[in-house]
Protein backbone atom coordinates (compact mmCIF):
# COMPACT_ATOMS: atom_id res chain seq x y z
CA UNK A 1 0.00 0.00 0.00
CA UNK A 2 1.27 3.45 -0.84
CA UNK A 3 1.75 5.51 2.26
CA UNK A 4 0.37 9.03 2.17
CA UNK A 5 0.55 12.23 4.15
CA UNK A 6 -2.88 13.77 4.52
CA UNK A 7 -2.71 17.56 4.59
CA UNK A 8 -5.03 19.09 7.19
CA UNK A 9 -3.75 22.70 7.00
CA UNK A 10 -0.95 24.47 5.12
CA UNK A 11 -0.31 27.87 6.68
CA UNK A 12 0.40 30.78 4.27
CA UNK A 13 2.22 28.70 1.64
CA UNK A 14 3.42 25.11 1.46
CA UNK A 15 4.96 23.66 -1.70
CA UNK A 16 6.67 20.44 -2.73
CA UNK A 17 10.35 21.11 -3.44
CA UNK A 18 13.49 19.20 -4.35
CA UNK A 19 16.71 20.54 -5.87
CA UNK A 20 15.01 21.76 -9.04
CA UNK A 21 15.33 21.18 -12.76
CA UNK A 22 18.69 22.33 -14.15
CA UNK A 23 19.52 21.97 -17.83
CA UNK A 24 16.41 23.53 -19.41
CA UNK A 25 17.22 27.25 -19.12
CA UNK A 26 17.66 27.45 -22.91
CA UNK A 27 13.94 26.78 -23.26
CA UNK A 28 12.92 29.23 -20.55
CA UNK A 29 12.73 26.87 -17.58
CA UNK A 30 14.26 28.16 -14.36
CA UNK A 31 16.02 25.93 -11.84
CA UNK A 32 13.42 26.32 -9.05
CA UNK A 33 13.63 23.85 -6.13
CA UNK A 34 13.99 24.50 -2.41
CA UNK A 35 14.65 28.17 -1.61
CA UNK A 36 16.98 27.10 1.22
CA UNK A 37 18.76 24.19 -0.46
CA UNK A 38 21.07 23.49 2.47
CA UNK A 39 18.09 22.99 4.79
CA UNK A 40 16.28 20.74 2.30
CA UNK A 41 19.40 18.62 1.76
CA UNK A 42 19.90 18.27 5.48
CA UNK A 43 16.28 17.27 6.13
CA UNK A 44 16.64 14.52 3.54
CA UNK A 45 19.93 13.29 4.95
CA UNK A 46 18.39 13.04 8.41
CA UNK A 47 15.81 10.52 7.18
CA UNK A 48 18.24 8.63 4.94
CA UNK A 49 16.89 10.02 1.64
CA UNK A 50 19.03 11.11 -1.29
CA UNK A 51 19.64 14.88 -0.97
CA UNK A 52 17.45 15.58 -3.97
CA UNK A 53 14.32 13.82 -2.68
CA UNK A 54 11.17 15.92 -2.65
CA UNK A 55 10.14 17.43 0.68
CA UNK A 56 7.72 20.10 1.85
CA UNK A 57 8.74 23.76 2.02
CA UNK A 58 6.55 25.42 4.65
CA UNK A 59 6.45 29.23 4.74
CA UNK A 60 5.86 30.71 8.21
CA UNK A 61 4.58 27.46 9.68
CA UNK A 62 0.95 26.41 9.95
CA UNK A 63 1.31 22.97 8.35
CA UNK A 64 -0.65 20.06 9.83
CA UNK A 65 -0.29 16.59 8.33
CA UNK A 66 -1.46 13.11 9.32
CA UNK A 67 0.41 9.97 8.35
CA UNK A 68 -1.47 6.78 7.45
CA UNK A 69 1.49 4.53 8.19
CA UNK A 70 4.71 4.42 10.20
CA UNK A 71 6.96 7.17 8.92
CA UNK A 72 10.32 8.73 9.76
CA UNK A 73 10.34 12.50 9.34
CA UNK A 74 12.72 15.41 10.01
CA UNK A 75 12.27 19.17 10.21
CA UNK A 76 14.98 21.73 9.30
CA UNK A 77 15.29 25.38 8.32
CA UNK A 78 13.26 28.00 10.18
CA UNK A 79 12.60 26.74 13.73
CA UNK A 80 9.33 26.92 15.53
CA UNK A 81 7.43 24.67 17.87
CA UNK A 82 6.96 21.26 16.24
CA UNK A 83 4.37 19.02 17.89
CA UNK A 84 2.77 15.64 17.63
CA UNK A 85 -0.39 16.15 19.64
CA UNK A 86 0.76 17.68 22.96
CA UNK A 87 4.28 16.35 22.59
CA UNK A 88 7.06 18.65 21.34
CA UNK A 89 9.47 16.98 18.95
CA UNK A 90 13.00 18.11 18.10
CA UNK A 91 14.06 19.87 14.94
CA UNK A 92 17.21 18.87 13.08
CA UNK A 93 16.81 15.26 14.18
CA UNK A 94 14.73 12.41 12.75
CA UNK A 95 11.64 11.26 14.63
CA UNK A 96 8.92 8.71 14.17
CA UNK A 97 5.35 9.45 13.16
CA UNK A 98 2.83 6.67 13.87
CA UNK A 99 -0.32 5.97 11.86
CA UNK A 100 -3.01 8.53 12.65
CA UNK A 101 -0.70 10.92 14.49
CA UNK A 102 -0.93 14.58 13.51
CA UNK A 103 2.29 16.55 13.08
CA UNK A 104 1.97 20.32 13.44
CA UNK A 105 4.53 23.00 12.57
CA UNK A 106 4.02 26.21 14.55
CA UNK A 107 5.06 29.67 13.41
CA UNK A 108 8.85 29.92 13.51
CA UNK A 109 10.47 32.35 15.92
CA UNK A 110 13.06 33.28 13.31
CA UNK A 111 13.54 32.44 9.68
CA UNK A 112 10.88 32.01 7.02
CA UNK A 113 10.95 28.53 5.51
CA UNK A 114 10.85 25.17 7.26
CA UNK A 115 11.53 21.88 5.48
CA UNK A 116 9.74 18.66 6.32
CA UNK A 117 11.35 15.56 4.84
CA UNK A 118 9.67 12.15 4.92
CA UNK A 119 11.64 8.95 4.59
CA UNK A 120 10.94 7.84 0.99
CA UNK A 121 10.28 11.40 -0.23
CA UNK A 122 7.08 13.02 -1.49
CA UNK A 123 6.31 10.94 -4.58
CA UNK A 124 4.17 13.24 -6.73
CA UNK A 125 4.86 12.80 -10.49
CA UNK A 126 8.00 14.64 -11.65
CA UNK A 127 7.94 17.24 -14.43
CA UNK A 128 11.18 17.55 -16.43
CA UNK A 129 12.92 15.40 -13.86
CA UNK A 130 11.87 17.41 -10.81
CA UNK A 131 8.99 17.52 -8.31
CA UNK A 132 9.60 21.20 -7.50
CA UNK A 133 6.76 23.72 -7.74
CA UNK A 134 7.98 26.63 -9.86
CA UNK A 135 5.63 29.46 -8.97
CA UNK A 136 6.85 31.84 -11.69
CA UNK A 137 6.96 29.31 -14.54
CA UNK A 138 3.93 27.39 -13.21
CA UNK A 139 5.62 24.02 -13.60
CA UNK A 140 5.51 21.03 -11.30
CA UNK A 141 2.89 20.13 -8.69
CA UNK A 142 0.21 22.56 -7.55
CA UNK A 143 0.73 24.46 -4.32
CA UNK A 144 -0.13 22.10 -1.44
CA UNK A 145 -3.72 22.52 -0.20
CA UNK A 146 -5.69 21.22 2.78
CA UNK A 147 -7.30 17.92 1.78
CA UNK A 148 -4.37 16.79 -0.39
CA UNK A 149 -3.11 13.26 0.12
CA UNK A 150 0.56 13.37 -0.77
CA UNK A 151 2.03 10.02 -1.80
CA UNK A 152 5.18 8.93 0.01
CA UNK A 153 7.79 6.97 -1.93
CA UNK A 154 9.33 3.62 -1.03
CA UNK A 155 11.85 4.01 1.77
CA UNK A 156 15.48 3.91 0.66
CA UNK A 157 17.56 0.94 1.74
CA UNK A 158 20.12 3.22 3.40
CA UNK A 159 19.69 4.34 6.99
CA UNK A 160 20.48 7.90 8.06
CA UNK A 161 24.19 8.54 8.44
CA UNK A 162 23.47 11.16 11.15
CA UNK A 163 20.86 11.37 13.88
CA UNK A 164 21.31 14.99 14.87
CA UNK A 165 22.66 17.93 12.93
CA UNK A 166 23.68 21.05 14.83
CA UNK A 167 23.41 24.01 12.42
CA UNK A 168 23.16 27.70 13.26
CA UNK A 169 19.53 28.80 13.55
CA UNK A 170 18.24 31.67 11.42
CA UNK A 171 18.15 34.93 13.41
CA UNK A 172 15.74 37.83 13.55
CA UNK A 173 18.64 40.31 13.56
CA UNK A 174 20.37 41.75 10.50
CA UNK A 175 21.52 39.08 8.06
CA UNK A 176 24.89 39.61 6.42
CA UNK A 177 25.34 38.24 2.91
CA UNK A 178 28.56 38.15 0.88
CA UNK A 179 28.42 39.50 -2.69
CA UNK A 180 30.67 39.82 -5.69
CA UNK A 181 30.20 42.99 -7.71
CA UNK A 182 29.29 42.54 -11.35
CA UNK A 183 28.42 41.61 -14.04
CA UNK A 184 26.92 45.08 -14.71
CA UNK A 185 28.35 47.18 -11.90
CA UNK A 186 29.79 49.44 -14.64
CA UNK A 187 26.24 50.55 -15.45
CA UNK A 188 26.06 52.21 -12.04
CA UNK A 189 27.79 55.20 -10.45
CA UNK A 190 30.69 54.57 -8.04
CA UNK A 191 28.43 55.85 -5.29
CA UNK A 192 25.85 53.20 -6.13
CA UNK A 193 28.35 50.39 -5.59
CA UNK A 194 29.29 51.93 -2.23
CA UNK A 195 25.65 52.48 -1.30
CA UNK A 196 24.95 48.84 -2.04
CA UNK A 197 27.53 47.80 0.55
CA UNK A 198 26.91 50.44 3.24
CA UNK A 199 23.10 50.50 3.26
CA UNK A 200 21.10 48.53 5.78
CA UNK A 201 18.45 47.07 3.51
CA UNK A 202 15.00 46.02 4.62
CA UNK A 203 13.13 43.06 3.11
CA UNK A 204 9.81 44.10 1.63
CA UNK A 205 6.51 42.36 2.25
CA UNK A 206 6.11 41.61 -1.47
CA UNK A 207 9.12 39.28 -1.43
CA UNK A 208 8.44 35.69 -2.51
CA UNK A 209 10.11 32.61 -3.99
CA UNK A 210 11.01 34.65 -7.08
CA UNK A 211 13.03 37.16 -5.13
CA UNK A 212 13.72 39.15 -2.02
CA UNK A 213 12.81 42.77 -2.69
CA UNK A 214 14.85 45.31 -0.78
CA UNK A 215 14.16 48.87 0.39
CA UNK A 216 17.01 51.12 1.49
CA UNK A 217 18.70 53.26 -1.12
CA UNK A 218 18.41 54.43 -4.70
CA UNK A 219 21.24 52.91 -6.74
CA UNK A 220 21.98 55.47 -9.46
CA UNK A 221 22.91 54.36 -12.93
CA UNK A 222 25.42 56.09 -15.19
CA UNK A 223 23.29 55.45 -18.24
CA UNK A 224 19.67 54.55 -18.75
CA UNK A 225 20.34 52.78 -22.02
CA UNK A 226 18.50 49.53 -22.49
CA UNK A 227 20.38 46.36 -21.75
CA UNK A 228 19.53 43.44 -24.03
CA UNK A 229 17.99 40.67 -21.92
CA UNK A 230 20.60 38.35 -20.42
CA UNK A 231 20.70 35.25 -18.28
CA UNK A 232 20.08 35.59 -14.54
CA UNK A 233 21.35 33.48 -11.65
CA UNK A 234 19.95 32.77 -8.23
CA UNK A 235 21.51 35.43 -6.01
CA UNK A 236 21.66 38.13 -8.69
CA UNK A 237 20.75 41.61 -7.41
CA UNK A 238 18.86 43.25 -10.25
CA UNK A 239 18.06 46.96 -10.19
CA UNK A 240 15.04 48.10 -12.20
CA UNK A 241 14.78 51.86 -12.81
CA UNK A 242 12.70 53.42 -10.05
CA UNK A 243 11.94 50.06 -8.43
CA UNK A 244 13.47 48.29 -5.45
CA UNK A 245 16.49 46.05 -6.06
CA UNK A 246 15.53 42.38 -6.21
CA UNK A 247 17.75 39.60 -4.89
CA UNK A 248 16.64 36.62 -6.96
CA UNK A 249 15.78 33.34 -5.27
CA UNK A 250 14.70 29.87 -6.48
CA UNK A 251 11.98 30.81 -9.01
CA UNK A 252 13.85 33.71 -10.62
CA UNK A 253 13.18 34.51 -14.29
CA UNK A 254 15.63 32.85 -16.69
CA UNK A 255 16.52 36.16 -18.35
CA UNK A 256 16.06 39.82 -17.48
CA UNK A 257 16.68 43.20 -19.04
CA UNK A 258 17.70 45.27 -16.02
CA UNK A 259 21.34 45.45 -14.94
CA UNK A 260 22.65 43.17 -12.19
CA UNK A 261 24.95 45.17 -9.89
CA UNK A 262 26.20 42.25 -7.80
CA UNK A 263 25.61 38.57 -7.09
CA UNK A 264 25.28 36.98 -3.64
CA UNK A 265 27.58 33.99 -3.09
CA UNK A 266 25.75 30.74 -3.70
CA UNK A 267 26.03 29.45 -0.11
CA UNK A 268 24.62 32.72 1.24
CA UNK A 269 21.57 32.66 -1.04
CA UNK A 270 20.16 29.93 1.19
CA UNK A 271 20.35 32.31 4.15
CA UNK A 272 18.74 35.04 2.06
CA UNK A 273 15.80 32.65 1.59
CA UNK A 274 15.26 32.69 5.37
CA UNK A 275 14.94 36.49 5.58
CA UNK A 276 11.48 37.56 6.74
CA UNK A 277 9.60 40.63 5.53
CA UNK A 278 10.79 43.61 7.57
CA UNK A 279 14.10 41.98 8.50
CA UNK A 280 17.35 43.83 7.80
CA UNK A 281 19.99 42.72 5.33
CA UNK A 282 23.54 43.92 4.89
CA UNK A 283 25.70 43.11 1.90
CA UNK A 284 29.45 42.97 2.08
CA UNK A 285 32.10 42.31 -0.53
CA UNK A 286 33.24 38.69 -0.55
CA UNK A 287 36.67 38.17 0.98
CA UNK A 288 39.50 37.91 -1.48
CA UNK A 289 40.03 34.40 -2.79
CA UNK A 290 42.48 33.14 -5.37
CA UNK A 291 40.05 34.65 -7.86
CA UNK A 292 41.00 37.66 -9.89
CA UNK A 293 37.67 39.42 -9.32
CA UNK A 294 37.58 39.34 -5.60
CA UNK B 1 34.35 38.10 -26.42
CA UNK B 2 34.41 39.31 -22.85
CA UNK B 3 34.02 37.25 -19.67
CA UNK B 4 32.17 39.06 -16.88
CA UNK B 5 32.00 38.03 -13.21
CA UNK B 6 28.63 36.75 -12.04
CA UNK B 7 29.04 35.53 -8.46
CA UNK B 8 30.65 32.20 -7.61
CA UNK B 9 28.12 29.99 -9.41
CA UNK B 10 28.28 31.41 -12.95
CA UNK B 11 30.18 33.48 -15.49
CA UNK B 12 28.59 35.71 -18.09
CA UNK B 13 30.23 35.73 -21.52
CA UNK B 14 29.46 38.72 -23.70
CA UNK B 15 29.64 38.67 -27.52
CA UNK B 16 29.06 41.08 -30.39
CA UNK B 17 25.96 39.32 -31.66
CA UNK B 18 23.61 36.38 -31.67
CA UNK B 19 25.57 34.26 -34.19
CA UNK B 20 28.53 34.22 -31.83
CA UNK B 21 26.28 33.40 -28.89
CA UNK B 22 24.86 30.40 -30.75
CA UNK B 23 28.30 29.23 -31.88
CA UNK B 24 29.55 29.34 -28.29
CA UNK B 25 26.36 27.65 -27.06
CA UNK B 26 26.87 24.76 -29.51
CA UNK B 27 30.55 24.49 -28.71
CA UNK B 28 30.07 24.45 -24.94
CA UNK B 29 27.32 21.85 -25.24
CA UNK B 30 29.74 19.64 -27.18
CA UNK B 31 32.53 20.23 -24.67
CA UNK B 32 30.29 19.15 -21.77
CA UNK B 33 32.57 20.76 -19.17
CA UNK B 34 32.38 19.01 -15.82
CA UNK B 35 30.50 20.97 -13.20
CA UNK B 36 28.54 23.05 -15.74
CA UNK B 37 24.84 22.91 -14.88
CA UNK B 38 23.19 25.06 -17.48
CA UNK B 39 23.74 27.38 -20.44
CA UNK B 40 21.51 30.41 -20.89
CA UNK B 41 21.86 32.04 -24.29
CA UNK B 42 20.49 35.56 -24.75
CA UNK B 43 20.78 38.32 -27.36
CA UNK B 44 24.43 39.18 -26.69
CA UNK B 45 25.45 36.92 -23.84
CA UNK B 46 25.79 33.35 -22.77
CA UNK B 47 25.43 32.61 -19.06
CA UNK B 48 27.28 29.52 -17.92
CA UNK B 49 26.11 28.27 -14.52
CA UNK B 50 28.00 25.81 -12.36
CA UNK B 51 27.63 24.04 -9.05
CA UNK B 52 30.21 25.93 -6.96
CA UNK B 53 30.67 22.84 -4.80
CA UNK B 54 31.92 20.94 -7.86
CA UNK B 55 33.59 23.65 -9.96
CA UNK B 56 35.22 27.05 -9.57
CA UNK B 57 33.92 30.17 -11.34
CA UNK B 58 37.35 31.81 -11.69
CA UNK B 59 38.79 28.62 -13.12
CA UNK B 60 35.89 28.40 -15.57
CA UNK B 61 36.44 32.03 -16.62
CA UNK B 62 40.11 31.35 -17.34
CA UNK B 63 39.19 28.26 -19.29
CA UNK B 64 36.57 30.07 -21.37
CA UNK B 65 39.02 32.84 -22.19
CA UNK B 66 41.49 30.23 -23.43
CA UNK B 67 39.13 28.48 -25.84
CA UNK B 68 38.07 30.15 -29.03
CA UNK B 69 34.31 30.62 -28.80
CA UNK B 70 34.03 32.51 -32.07
CA UNK B 71 31.87 31.15 -34.92
CA UNK B 72 33.69 28.63 -37.07
CA UNK B 73 32.45 30.00 -40.39
CA UNK B 74 28.81 29.89 -41.49
CA UNK B 75 26.80 27.59 -39.33
CA UNK B 76 26.04 24.51 -41.44
CA UNK B 77 22.47 24.88 -42.67
CA UNK B 78 22.41 21.11 -43.12
CA UNK B 79 22.66 20.37 -39.41
CA UNK B 80 20.55 23.29 -38.21
CA UNK B 81 17.06 21.93 -37.66
CA UNK B 82 14.07 23.54 -39.39
CA UNK B 83 10.65 23.39 -37.76
CA UNK B 84 7.65 24.12 -39.98
CA UNK B 85 4.84 25.85 -38.14
CA UNK B 86 1.37 25.90 -39.76
CA UNK B 87 -0.45 29.12 -38.87
CA UNK B 88 -4.03 30.27 -39.31
CA UNK B 89 -3.60 34.01 -39.81
CA UNK B 90 -6.69 35.39 -38.07
CA UNK B 91 -5.12 37.11 -35.05
CA UNK B 92 -6.94 39.90 -33.27
CA UNK B 93 -4.14 42.37 -34.07
CA UNK B 94 -3.59 41.39 -37.72
CA UNK B 95 -5.31 44.51 -39.09
CA UNK B 96 -3.42 46.72 -36.65
CA UNK B 97 -0.09 45.16 -37.62
CA UNK B 98 -1.01 45.62 -41.30
CA UNK B 99 -1.64 49.30 -40.61
CA UNK B 100 1.45 49.83 -38.43
CA UNK B 101 3.79 48.23 -40.98
CA UNK B 102 1.98 49.58 -44.04
CA UNK B 103 1.89 46.05 -45.42
CA UNK B 104 -1.81 45.29 -45.01
CA UNK B 105 -3.15 41.91 -43.85
CA UNK B 106 -1.89 39.95 -46.86
CA UNK B 107 1.45 41.72 -46.78
CA UNK B 108 1.95 40.79 -43.12
CA UNK B 109 1.21 37.12 -43.86
CA UNK B 110 3.59 37.21 -46.83
CA UNK B 111 6.36 38.81 -44.75
CA UNK B 112 5.86 36.38 -41.88
CA UNK B 113 5.84 33.24 -44.06
CA UNK B 114 8.43 34.56 -46.49
CA UNK B 115 11.42 34.73 -44.19
CA UNK B 116 13.41 32.27 -42.16
CA UNK B 117 13.15 32.78 -38.41
CA UNK B 118 15.72 31.55 -35.91
CA UNK B 119 15.21 30.73 -32.24
CA UNK B 120 17.37 33.30 -30.45
CA UNK B 121 16.76 32.24 -26.86
CA UNK B 122 14.08 31.23 -24.38
CA UNK B 123 12.62 33.17 -21.49
CA UNK B 124 9.41 34.82 -20.28
CA UNK B 125 7.78 31.40 -19.71
CA UNK B 126 8.71 27.74 -20.08
CA UNK B 127 8.70 26.95 -23.79
CA UNK B 128 8.50 30.55 -25.00
CA UNK B 129 11.11 31.12 -27.72
CA UNK B 130 12.17 34.52 -29.03
CA UNK B 131 12.45 34.26 -32.83
CA UNK B 132 14.54 36.64 -34.95
CA UNK B 133 13.79 37.06 -38.64
CA UNK B 134 15.89 38.04 -41.63
CA UNK B 135 14.56 41.58 -42.01
CA UNK B 136 12.56 44.06 -39.93
CA UNK B 137 9.51 44.59 -42.13
CA UNK B 138 7.37 43.32 -39.26
CA UNK B 139 8.84 45.55 -36.55
CA UNK B 140 5.91 46.66 -34.34
CA UNK B 141 5.64 47.91 -30.77
CA UNK B 142 4.09 45.83 -28.04
CA UNK B 143 0.41 46.52 -27.36
CA UNK B 144 0.01 49.51 -25.05
CA UNK B 145 -2.38 47.39 -22.98
CA UNK B 146 -1.25 43.79 -22.45
CA UNK B 147 -3.95 41.12 -22.66
CA UNK B 148 -4.82 39.31 -19.45
CA UNK B 149 -5.11 36.01 -21.25
CA UNK B 150 -3.50 34.98 -24.52
CA UNK B 151 -4.46 31.47 -25.70
CA UNK B 152 -1.93 28.68 -26.20
CA UNK B 153 -0.68 28.56 -29.78
CA UNK B 154 -1.15 32.29 -30.41
CA UNK B 155 1.49 33.65 -32.79
CA UNK B 156 2.63 37.18 -32.03
CA UNK B 157 5.02 39.99 -32.92
CA UNK B 158 6.86 42.52 -30.77
CA UNK B 159 9.80 44.75 -31.70
CA UNK B 160 11.52 42.78 -34.47
CA UNK B 161 10.72 39.41 -32.89
CA UNK B 162 8.09 36.75 -33.34
CA UNK B 163 6.94 34.17 -30.82
CA UNK B 164 4.42 31.42 -30.10
CA UNK B 165 2.66 31.34 -26.73
CA UNK B 166 3.27 27.80 -25.45
CA UNK B 167 0.28 27.88 -23.09
CA UNK B 168 -2.36 30.37 -21.95
CA UNK B 169 -0.77 33.37 -20.23
CA UNK B 170 -0.96 37.15 -20.01
CA UNK B 171 0.83 38.81 -22.93
CA UNK B 172 1.53 42.10 -24.64
CA UNK B 173 2.55 40.93 -28.09
CA UNK B 174 0.54 41.77 -31.23
CA UNK B 175 -1.34 38.61 -32.19
CA UNK B 176 -1.44 37.77 -35.89
CA UNK B 177 -2.47 34.11 -35.89
CA UNK B 178 -2.54 30.75 -34.16
CA UNK B 179 -1.02 27.31 -34.60
CA UNK B 180 -2.12 23.84 -33.52
CA UNK B 181 1.50 22.69 -33.39
CA UNK B 182 2.43 21.97 -29.79
CA UNK B 183 5.85 23.60 -29.58
CA UNK B 184 6.17 22.81 -25.88
CA UNK B 185 5.25 19.71 -23.91
CA UNK B 186 7.00 19.04 -20.60
CA UNK B 187 6.25 15.30 -20.99
CA UNK B 188 8.37 15.23 -24.18
CA UNK B 189 12.16 14.89 -24.28
CA UNK B 190 13.34 17.43 -25.23
CA UNK B 191 10.23 19.34 -24.12
CA UNK B 192 10.58 22.08 -26.73
CA UNK B 193 10.72 21.94 -30.51
CA UNK B 194 12.35 25.36 -30.46
CA UNK B 195 15.83 25.04 -28.98
CA UNK B 196 18.17 28.00 -29.46
CA UNK B 197 19.56 28.01 -33.00
CA UNK B 198 16.61 26.09 -34.51
CA UNK B 199 15.17 27.62 -37.69
CA UNK B 200 11.44 28.18 -38.11
CA UNK B 201 9.33 28.51 -41.25
CA UNK B 202 5.74 29.67 -40.84
CA UNK B 203 3.20 28.34 -43.34
CA UNK B 204 -0.24 29.82 -43.92
CA UNK B 205 -3.12 27.39 -43.40
CA UNK B 206 -6.12 28.10 -45.59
Amino acid sequence: MTRTLEVLATGPLTTVQDLGRPGHAGSGVTRSGAADRAAARLANRLVGNPEGAACLEVTLGGLRVRADGDTEVAVTGARGPTRIGDRTVPDHAPFHLRPGEVLELGTPDAGLRTYLAVRGGIAVPPVLGSRATDQLGRLGPDVVAAGDRLPVGAPPTAWPPVDHAPVPAPTIGPVELRVRLGPRVDRFTDDAAEDLLRTTWRARADSNRVGLRLDGAHLARVDDGELPSEGLVRGAIQVPPGGPPTLFLADHPVTGGYPVIAVVLDADVDRAAQVRPGQHVRLRAAAASAGRWS
Amino acid sequence: MKVLPCGDAAVLVEFDGLDQVHAAYDQLREMAIEGVLDLVPAARTLLVTIDPRAADADELARRLEAVSLEPRGERGTADARVVEVPVTYDGADLDEVGRLTGLGRDGVVAAHTGQRWTVAFGGFAPGFAYLVGEDDRLRVPRRSEPRGQVPAGAVGLADDLSGIYPRPSPGGWQLIGRTDLQVWDPRRDPPTLLEPGTHVRFQAVR
